[in-house]
């Protein structure tokens, strides 16, 4: 790999990063008081892009990024609003990028007018505004377009004086370009015998009307755009004035950590969400009013931008590799601790003081060093806004979406494998919960129906839940649907909460028509699967007409696993707790022998087969007879199956560790851990020991008849 | 009274060239080569407005900015740095010891003059 | 011309001296096998293995190396020398093999040798007592004949199911 080539993979990876933060802040970005903060960091985004692509030689990303970008200059510029129609080509466009780059990545091209019709779109909205090819250092080319009225808000932050910087001197260069009036902003200010005469407590509430371009405006407060909270908003162009959009983000609702956002996706033509009492333009004076999480866009962008210098990328080889080490120096400490259990404390004080230390940050090594894997979930939350609008847009629906608990962090590997499933669940809400906006105001609800998508700790599990204020699951149809496609028999009756969970049996999908949304003959049952193969769980609580809930609960790592340790013999092996039903040792005459069959127990009227982990491992000292040893009842795919183990050591969370990076798979066997002594412990795959054990029954058949 | 200005480059001609466009504009120009000189020359007395270099043998311009900074008399005093276009790393270096504002070179004259007059506005 | 056949010669010579391989020698029921060194990772002693279902014979079960789970095969059984009964005092010699580390029960690790390529004897085409499938040539010194072994081709499927059919 040389050079360059390192380059490019970091590029790529940075551009796909800038694609998702393009897109989250479209997504956020209000169309009718645009934040001009948002709309530079949008545009940086753009041009980071365009500018790294010259240098690897992708000349078609460069193209049409140019485009991106002057569409998105002119925004900022004010020249264009941005309309619904903009940000729907800007999404657009984002996507037409991210595909150039995905080629680029694999060292290909895409067809060379490959987003030629998004690209003339670009250029249309630009409306033939000529950005120069670095439009960052460019002065724009202002056309005299007559004059505009902008509301300008000033807050400095309190050590704006020791940079030297003078308010004053920036609000008399401001009047220099035009009409203006200035009010104070004193709600900061303290009492006299707290205040501090060195800082600033002042802000400016200024309106002024000018035909001087934003930048003449922006460059007023050149020195000082870190030092303060500035919004400039052009309250004319709107055609009509319009109010600036407060807290359409609200930062920091309840503590550590968690956050709320709340995207609106209104469908064509858009109704105007009703907005009183947030202060117009006319009312300068209502400034102290606003609530303070309007504060929040520049501080927003500053602390996002703390963030990435405060952060590394690592290979997640090499965290494996730490954590492989800290497991072993756990094992390591764990066997100096035993060897000096005897020791007299008075001989060996600072010896078994030092070993307790050992012991303490071992521990806290480890934790530490799992956690380095860990992840908010925000990086699949993400998607979910742009998936949403796309589905009400296509569905003709209105629908809210309100993401809570974003920060919850989960092992890295679950993250990946989360995306699709919950992917499916939004879509599934989007589609079937949520009804037209007709048919709720017919139920007397409101138009916009509201999906909340949660994701929070509880037990050691995440838990991240879908839930909506649709339709619910129409029981009657569904259990007509599942009658009619023969997955229910007609003389069964099923309970509500069983018709509830027929949603998740293959082969079932209730939309009428099969839309383009979520018929696609995945259905929930997939899903199901999904989070079934990484050891969860998920589960819908439906009330019909009001709506329904899907939660669904995962390990917060693939990582470690809830483990039964049992023994057989000598050998000790692990049980995936959620594999695990019951445990119980069978009365003599409740096990029996069936010919050509594995030998049945008789569980409350049901019969389990049985598997002797003692046959399927060949272990010759494991006590034989069910009856005085125990049975394990596990649920497999297909069905309940009993193994026989001769004790139960105890349940412990353990460290799945790859057989097949040295070995060749083994069937029934899923991975494998080291226990606290240092040896290899088999983790099994019940599913695949039911196939074992099925063979080795054939066995035992053969030797009985024999 | 005619506001005065301290300008800071280890380079003769740049000096000058601060020195000559500020004089005509109406300035005081006072001048230093280095950051330990320009302390020197400042010491005890006042100026209005300090133009520094940043990269200076003995006292660098960020150690002059952080030593105007932490003494009370100077704890005000606009400062602009000399930067080149594109050097992000050392504008931001810059504002973060306490610069005011910064000058890209290479500046033209009236340039200097309207940012100079940004921080201090002169004899108005 | 004979000249400058000679010469080349000469030079084969030299080269092949200059390729000198070191092998890491090891008894196993008084044999003596090598393996060439760049493929040891470590020799370490012992410890008891967890067992596999279904395994061959000849795969004594994983071993934990600093985290890592390798699978150990005894050479002996490899070998059709029955089963090693292993005790603290026998090695396990960590192999890298392709992209794999696994590991071999021996009974002592014996010596280091430098050998020239000229020194190394093809394997015969016919054995007795090992397959010769996996045998990558010989040495022979004085007294002393050592059996390299081609250790890609020790553990593979291919030859492991042809051990299996072997031994049946």
């Amino acid at each position: 790999m040389t050079d360059l080539d390192q380059f490019r993979q970091t590029y790529i990876t940075e551009c796909l990063e800038l694609l998702d933060e393009m897109e989250e802040r479209l997504l956020a970005l209000n169309v009718d008081a645009p934040d001009n903060e948002e709309l530079n960091a949008i545009f940086r985004c753009a041009h980071s892009i365009k500018g790294g692509s010259g240098a690897f030689g992708f000349d078609f990303i460069t193209n049409f990024t140019h485009a991106l970008e002057a569409l998105l200059d002119s925004l900022r510029e004010g020249k264009v609003l941005p309309t619904r129609e903009v940000v729907d080509v800007l999404l657009k466009a984002t996507d037409i990028v991210a595909q150039m780059v995905d080629a680029a990545s694999d060292g290909g091209r895409p067809q060379d007018n490959f987003g030629a019709e998004i690209k003339a779109l670009l250029e249309k909205f630009a409306n033939g505004a000529d950005a120069p090819c670095v439009p960052v250092a460019a002065e724009p080319i202002e056309a005299s377009e007559g004059e505009r009225q902008w509301r300008i808000d000033f807050t400095p932050h309190q050590t704006l004086f020791s940079t030297g910087n003078e308010p004053l001197l920036i609000l008399r260069e401001l009047g220099r370009l035009g009409a203006m009036e200035v009010s104070a902003v004193t709600s900061r200010v303290p009492p006299i015998d707290g205040l501090d005469a060195t800082a600033c407590f002042i802000g400016w509430s200024l309106r002024l009307r000018t035909a001087a371009p934003l930048s003449a405006i922006r460059e007023a407060f050149e020195f000082v755009e870190d030092y303060c909270d500035l919004k400039i908003i052009d309250t004319q162009a709107a055609g009509s004035p319009s109010p600036p959009h407060w807290g359409e983000r609200g930062w920091g609702e309840g503590g550590c950590g968690e956050s709320k956002q709340t995207f609106n996706f209104p469908p064509h033509p858009a109704p105007l969400p009703p907005r009183g009492g947030r202060g117009s333009p006319n009312d300068l004076g209502g400034t102290k009013n606003l609530p303070k999480k309007g504060e929040s866009s520049v501080a927003e962008v500053q602390a996002a931008r703390v963030g990435q210098t405060t952060s590394i990328r690592v290979d997640l080889e090499k965290v494996d590799r730490l954590v492989n080490m800290v497991g072993e120096l756990v094992i390591t400490e764990a066997m100096l601790h035993a060897q000096t259990r005897g020791f007299a404390v008075e001989k060996f004080a600072g010896l078994l003081r030092g070993i307790d230390e050992l012991a303490q940050h071992t521990r806290e090594l480890q934790e530490a060093v799992m956690s380095v894997r860990m992840q908010p979930v925000k990086s699949v939350f993400a998607r979910m806004p742009r998936i949403v609008r796309d589905i009400a847009e296509q569905l003709g629906k209105n629908i809210r979406l309100e993401m809570e608990g974003e920060n919850t962090e989960v092992d890295k590997t679950v993250i990946e494998q989360l995306a699709d499933p919950l992917t499916h669940m939004i879509r599934n809400s989007c589609d079937h919960g949520i009804e037209m906006p007709e048919e709720r105001g017919d139920r007397g609800k409101p138009a916009q129906g509201v999906i909340v998508l949660s994701a929070y700790h509880r037990g050691g599990r995440i838990m991240i839940e879908v839930r909506d204020d649709g339709a619910g699951i129409d029981r009657a149809r569904v259990l007509a649907k599942a009658r009619e496609k023969g997955l229910v028999p007609a003389e069964v009756a099923p309970s509500d909460e069983e018709i509830d969970n027929i949603v998740f049996m293959a082969g079932f999908s209730t939309a009428e028509q099969v839309t383009n949304v979520s018929g696609r003959g995945v259905g929930m049952d997939v899903v199901k699967r999904n989070i079934e193969s990484l050891g969860g769980t998920v589960r819908v609580t439906n009330e019909p007409g009001r709506g329904s809930v899907f939660t669904v609960s995962l390990p917060l790592t693939l990582a470690i696993l809830d483990g039964m340790i049992v023994r057989v013999g000598a050998e000790h092996y692990i049980i995936p707790i959620t594999n695990i039903l019951e445990t119980l040792r069978p009365k003599a005459d409740e096990v029996r022998h069936v010919e050509g069959h594995s030998d049945v127990i008789n569980v409350r009227g049901e019969f389990v087969s049985v598997i002797y982990l003692h046959r399927t491992f060949n272990i010759q000292d494991a006590e034989r007879d069910p009856s005085k040893a125990l049975v394990v009842l596990v649920e497999s795919n297909r069905h309940k199956i009993g193994l026989v183990v001769d004790e139960l050591i105890g349940q412990q969370q353990v460290v799945i560790k790859s057989l097949e990076a040295n070995a060749d798979p083994v069937k029934g066997v899923s991975g494998a851990t080291i226990l606290g002594d240092g040896r290899v412990s088999l983790i099994l795959e019940v599913n695949e020991l039911d196939q074992i054990g099925e063979g080795k029954s054939e066995n035992l058949s053969r030797e009985l008849a024999a | 009274m005619a506001k005065k200005v301290l300008a800071v480059d280890d380079s003769k001609t740049m000096r000058e060239m601060v020195s000559f466009t500020l004089k005509s504009a109406g300035y005081d120009v006072v001048e230093a080569e280095d950051g330990q000189v320009a302390l020197k020359t400042l010491d005890g007395g006042r100026v209005d407005v300090v133009i520094t270099d940043l990269n200076m043998p003995n006292l660098n311009g960020f150690g002059l900015i952080r030593a105007l900074r932490a003494n009370p008399a100077h704890k005000f005093t606009p400062i602009l740095m000399l930067t080149t276009e594109g050097d992000s790393g050392k504008k931001e270096e810059g504002k973060a010891a306490g610069a005011t504002g910064w000058i890209v070179k290479p500046f033209n004259p009236d340039k200097l003059v309207e940012v100079v007059k940004k921080v201090c506005p002169g004899a108005l | 011309m004979a000249d400058n056949f000679d010469k080349t010669r000469a030079i084969d010579k030299a080269e092949a001296e200059q390729k000198a391989r070191q092998f890491l020698t090891f008894t196993v029921d008084h044999e003596e096998y090598g393996v060439d060194i760049m493929t040891v990772r470590e020799i370490k002693g012992w410890t008891e293995t967890t067992r596999l279902p279904n395994a061959p014979e000849f795969m004594r079960g994983v071993m934990n190396l600093r985290g890592l789970i390798i699978p150990i095969f005894d050479m002996r059984t490899r070998l059709h020398l029955g089963m090693t009964e292993a005790t603290a005092k026998h090695v396990v010699i960590i192999l890298a093999v392709g992209e794999r580390n696994i590991g071999i029960l021996v009974d002592a690790v014996s010596d280091i040798l430098d050998v020239s390529a000229d020194q190394i004897k093809p394997a015969p085409t016919v054995d007795t007592q090992v397959d010769a499938g996996f045998i990558s040539g010989l040495i022979s010194l004085e007294s002393r004949m050592v059996v390299l072994l081609a250790v890609e081709h020790l553990f593979d499927m291919q030859h492991i199911e042809k051990a299996i059919a072997e031994a049946a």
